[in-house]
This record gives C-alpha cells, sequence and structure tokens, in this order.
C-alpha cells in the first residue's frame, strides 16, 4: 500500500520525539482518533504533551519550548483557533532570531476541514500569519511536499506554518503542475483547492479549453517559477488564485506578485466575505470544481 | 549563607542598579537617551537580592523579564556597558540598538527579551522552563500578572510542578492605575488556588531569603510589593515622599553600605562618562 500523508505525519513525529529529542504539544492530542490519525500513540515521557485549554498561553509556552533546542511541533486541531494561539508565536517566536539573535523554531500544524462545522472551525486561516515577518508558510498536500516542509524545518531556525488540510491526509498521490505555452488560463490553487483544481482542469479539457496548473506549496516566501511566469505570459487570459482562506488576504497578496511580474490579469478565489454558518446553506466553503469551471468559463467569454 | 554577608552582597547589586539609573536619569534628561526607558529605581532590591540567593545556590537561572528590566539585567551580571550603549542606541549595544531598554537581551546571563506584550514572558518563561527542566525565573509586574495568558501559563507550570519562580515586581501600578481600581485580588492567593507556593512580601532582602527556601525545588510566585520611584517611563518623579528601600537598607547597615555607596557612585560614574565620550 502506498503511504498516505496521514502515514507521512504520523511516521515523522515519531522520529521527531524518538529520535530526535523533540517534543509536540497540543490539546487532547490522545483524544479520539489521534487527531485524525496523525500524532503516533506516545506519552508525555517520549515528547507528546498535552496542554491545558488556555490557548493564548498555550501558543506563549510552545514558544518558550522554541528556545530549547528541542524543536517542538505544535498542534492547532482547527486553524480558526489561531486567533488565540498566533500572537505570542508571532509576536515572539517571530521576531526573537531578529531582534535578539535567539532562534526560536516552531512547526506549527494548523488543520484545516470544512462542512457544517461552523464560523470558526471551518477552512485555513494562513492568511493570519501572512503580513508578519519571520515566518515561512507551506501548505503541504501530499506525503513528498509534507517531508518539503519537515526538512526544511529541521534544517534551518524558522518559524514555520504548516497549513494542513483533513482532505489531503488520505492522499498518497503527488500532485504535478501541468504547465505550457498555448494556455487559456492557469490556475494556481492553494491547500485543497488543489484536489478542485484537477477536477475543474480534466472537465475544462474535456470541453475544449487549455487550462494549466501551477501548484503553490510555498505561501511565504512565495516564490514564482520560471515556467509558471513563461505560461501565464503566453497565456491567453492569465490566471486565478484559488484558496481555501478569505479572500482578502493570502489570496489576494499573491495574485497581485503575479500580476507584477507578468502583467496578465489575475482573479481570486477562495471564502466569501461573510461568516460560515452550519447549515448547508448558510456554509462558507472553499471553490469547488463547479464553481471553479463557471469562473473559467466567465473570464474566457468576457475576454474573447 | 550568612545573613550579614547577603545583606551587604544584595546591597552592592543594588548599588549598581541605582547609580546606573541614576546616570540613565540624567541622560533622559539631557536627551542623550532618546528612547522610552523604563527605570526601576527603587524596586531593585527584588532582583539583587533573588539573584544573590541564586549565585549562593550556584545556579545560572534562565531569566525572563519584561519592560522594566535594567535592575535585572545588572543583578544578574549583565554587561553594563553593552546596556549604556544599547541605550544610547549604538550597534555595540547589547541587543545591537534593536531592544532598546524594553527589550534587553543577553546571551551570557540567559536572559531572553520581551516582546513589548506585557505578560507575554509568563507563558513564555513556563514553557522553556518545561522544555529544558532547567531553574527559570519570570519576572513581571502587577499589572502584567493580570494577563489572562500569564494565568493560564501558571496554572500549567504548577500542573507540571517545573523549577520556576514568578515574581511579581509589585509597585501597585499600571502606568499610573492603582491595583485597587483594577482588581480585588491578590497574585498571592491564585498562585495557591493554582496550588503552587503563594507569598506576598516586601522587598526587604531578608523577607526574600526567608521565602527562598523552595527556590527551584517546585514552581512557587513571589508577589513583592515594591515602590517605583520615576514615573512609568521617562525621568519625571510623582514626589519624593516615596518609600525608598536603598535608603533604608544603607541607614541599617551604615559604614560598611556607605562605603560601597560611594565607591559604586564613583565606579558607574566614570563608566558612563566613559562610554559618552566614545562615538
Ligand atoms: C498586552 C499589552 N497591553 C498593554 C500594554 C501597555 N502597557 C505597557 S506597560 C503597562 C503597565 C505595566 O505595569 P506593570 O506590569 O505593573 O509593570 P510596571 O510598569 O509597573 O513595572 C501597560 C498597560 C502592553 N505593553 N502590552
Amino acid at each position: 500500500m502506498e503511504t498516505t500523508v496521514r502515514e507521512t505525519i504520523k511516521n515523522t513525529t515519531k522520529k521527531h520525539l524518538k529520535e530526535n529529542n523533540g517534543l509536540l504539544f497540543g490539546q487532547c492530542l490522545s483524544a479520539v482518533g489521534w487527531v485524525g490519525g496523525t500524532v503516533p500513540e506516545l506519552t508525555e515521557k517520549d515528547g507528546l504533551v498535552e496542554l491545558s485549554m488556555a490557548d493564548v498561553a498555550n501558543g506563549g509556552i510552545v514558544a518558550g519550548a522554541g528556545l530549547s533546542k528541542r524543536r517542538p511541533i505544535y498542534v492547532i486541531r482547527y486553524q480558526g483557533f489561531n486567533w488565540f494561539n498566533a500572537s505570542i508565536i508571532l509576536n515572539y517566536a517571530c521576531k526573537s532570531k531578529e531582534i535578539w539573535d535567539v532562534p526560536c523554531p516552531i512547526f506549527i500544524r494548523g488543520i484545516a476541514m470544512e462542512g457544517s462545522i461552523g464560523p470558526v472551525a471551518g477552512s485555513s486561516q494562513h492568511s493570519i500569519y501572512f503580513k508578519m515577518p519571520g515566518i515561512k508558510i507551506i501548505s503541504p498536500m501530499t506525503p513528498k511536499e509534507y517531508l518539503i516542509a519537515y526538512n526544511d524545518f529541521m534544517k534551518n531556525d524558522d518559524v514555520m506554518y504548516v497549513s494542513e488540510h483533513r482532505g489531503s491526509y488520505g492522499n498518497s498521490e503527488e500532485l504535478n503542475d501541468s504547465i505550457a505555452d498555448d494556455l487559456d488560463l492557469v490556475l494556481f490553487p492553494i491547500s485543497i483547492t488543489r484536489f478542485e483544481a484537477q477536477k475543474a482542469k480534466k472537465q475544462l479539457e474535456k470541453e475544449g479549453y487549455k487550462i494549466g496548473i501551477a501548484n503553490i506549496l510555498w505561501i511565504k516566501p512565495f516564490h514564482i517559477k520560471k515556467e509558471w511566469e513563461k505560461a501565464v505570459i503566453k497565456s491567453k487570459f492569465g490566471g486565478i488564485v484559488l484558496d481555501d482562506d478569505f479572500t482578502q488576504g493570502v489570496a489576494s497578496n499573491l495574485a497581485y506578485e503575479l500580476m507584477k511580474k507578468t502583467k496578465k490579469n489575475f482573479e481570486v478565489m477562495g471564502l466569501k466575505n461573510k461568516s460560515a454558518g452550519f447549515s448547508k446553506d448558510t456554509d462558507n466553503l472553499p471553490p469547488s470544481y463547479k464553481d471553479i469551471i463557471s469562473k473559467c468559463k466567465e473570464i474566457i467569454k468576457k475576454k474573447k | 549563607m550568612n545573613e550579614k554577608f547577603f545583606r551587604l552582597k544584595t546591597f552592592e547589586k543594588a548599588s549598581y542598579c541605582r547609580y546606573f539609573e541614576e546616570e540613565v536619569i540624567k541622560n533622559l534628561k539631557n536627551k542623550n537617551i532618546k528612547i522610552p526607558t523604563y527605570v526601576s529605581a527603587g524596586q531593585e532590591f527584588i532582583a539583587a537580592s533573588i539573584a544573590t540567593i541564586c549565585e549562593d545556590l550556584k545556579i545560572k537561572p534562565w531569566i525572563f523579564g519584561q519592560h522594566r528590566c535594567h535592575s535585572i539585567y545588572i543583578s544578574f551580571g549583565g554587561d553594563k556597558i553593552k546596556l549604556i550603549d544599547e541605550l544610547l542606541g549604538r550597534k555595540t549595544g547589547c541587543t545591537r540598538g534593536m531592544g532598546g531598554s524594553a527589550s534587553i537581551a543577553s546571551k551570557e546571563i540567559k536572559m531572553f527579551g520581551h516582546d513589548g506584550l506585557m505578560g507575554s514572558n509568563g507563558p513564555i518563561g513556563v514553557g522553556a522552563c518545561f522544555a529544558t527542566n532547567h531553574p527559570t525565573i519570570v519576572f513581571m509586574g502587577d499589572a502584567a500578572a493580570e494577563e489572562d495568558y500569564v494565568l493560564g501559563g501558571l496554572g500549567w507550570a504548577s500542573t507540571k510542578n517545573i523549577p520556576l519562580i514568578t515574581v511579581v515586581e509589585d509597585n501597585n501600578l499600571s502606568i499610573l492605575t492603582e491595583k485597587k481600581v483594577r482588581r480585588n485580588w491578590e497574585m498571592s492567593d491564585v498562585a495557591k488556588s493554582f496550588k503552587m507556593e503563594g507569598y506576598n512580601l516586601n522587598d526587604d532582602p531578608i523577607d526574600l531569603l526567608k521565602h527562598s527556601e523552595t527556590f527551584f525545588k517546585k514552581p512557587c510566585l513571589l508577589n513583592v510589593n515594591t515602590n517605583r520611584i520615576y514615573w512609568h517611563a521617562g525621568s519625571g518623579m510623582d514626589g519624593d515622599k516615596t518609600f525608598d528601600r536603598y535608603q533604608e537598607q544603607k541607614k541599617k547597615l551604615g559604614e560598611e553600605a556607605i562605603e560601597i555607596d560611594k565607591r559604586v557612585k564613583n565606579e558607574i560614574e566614570i563608566l558612563w562618562k566613559q562610554q559618552l565620550e566614545k562615538q
């Protein structure tokens, strides 16, 4: 059986605790499901540490642990909890190296999911971190990408926000870019929208459209690959940045960078500017493949 | 530890802190120092006593102070020249001019910087202490202690039984708002309710020594009542009636203290003069 993202996280974490004297902090880690099966069934003796429910303080406790040589991993079960957890991490851990020359590396596992879970627990919140200095943001959706994130963390001494999505945990396949010189549009999807982008591309191609995909793994620093730039410049209608967060954060910022570089038009798709309710009708979900298809057709029609 | 030795050693440390701060005041007034500056004159016996106790225990703790931290830095052996340079905004300062007065740090004495959000050093100190199991001291003000995250961190420190001392330097003021306006409870009671050792005491060094038995054996909190002589920031004074522990101790200790006072005053004045002459 191929290794899934879930198993990759679990195995990497086990190694981190058992072989690297690492720590893993979080709330209710050992409760039902061990965080979607991503946390190894270990104890505090092994470095698996249960925190209390004081979320703001917990961010501080983990920042303090970051000052030791033990490179804490911090599990934030729903990304919305970052509104409380991120304050001391962003204001202390992320600035420590620059102000005091004291690195404070932390690997923050922010976990997203969606669908009838209301205004806090749903979707990604990586935009909270985006504007601040001293942080790297990555959103791995495949086993290999997860290892890229972890290895980069171990090689350097940065604070890293890892924007995970439960929808990727069962995935064992790599998601490759598909880029060409004669595209109508290039999709730049982030997080869970990468899977929907694939579906949308397939469907649109059946209908005769030429759609490219440039997968955004690194959100910060955001590096525009040469081949992406070339494909967009040669494309007919530019691109769309797709996100699992509100559009007025990461998505708009990356679209701006892409627009500046390529002088082509960019649109953004992500969560709507409204609070999510629990019912199906009031929810606020990331763009589905159907939404993406409609948007692509709308852009192409308008510009033709 | 011999009580007289302890008193004199602590007085000497306090003397360095006091005369350092007197020079800071002069240089604030003549505008050599151009940044917001938090003077700790009046409160120096807290850090001085605890640093003397740590030296006697042969423990070099990790230290987490907040904005009013010159006395902590000096008492635990921080390089005074580097602090002068820091306050003057020089690259040779203890945090290369980045930290100013409020966010000083020193790798040599394991003093970690403060981010400017009061009380954040509470949970940060708890996390560092837990991860290393190394003796750790968190110093904060009576206002910072009210931050929700300080309380959350303290509760967890008690649960994990870590070698942490939390020192609340209780000068009764949050900028100028008195404690009784802000709350009707004491931090020592909060500590006790978290099932850790909690004490409410004065900044008399002997009082601090008496409460040091459990230091680093289990988590404890000392709420130490003290007095801030100068304004929250800057060089102004609210009046000259503030009780001054330094003068009280000098009088109590007599000749030997007067000698120390004179020697240290001279030494610190020369140190500042020399640093100011360097460009
Ligand atoms: C989170 C946060 N809230 C408010 C402030 C503004 N502030 C700076 S110092 C201060 C009072 C601090 O009083 P205390 O903690 O007792 O220390 P002291 O100044 O008396 O030494 C306040 C309210 C701040 N720096 N951080």
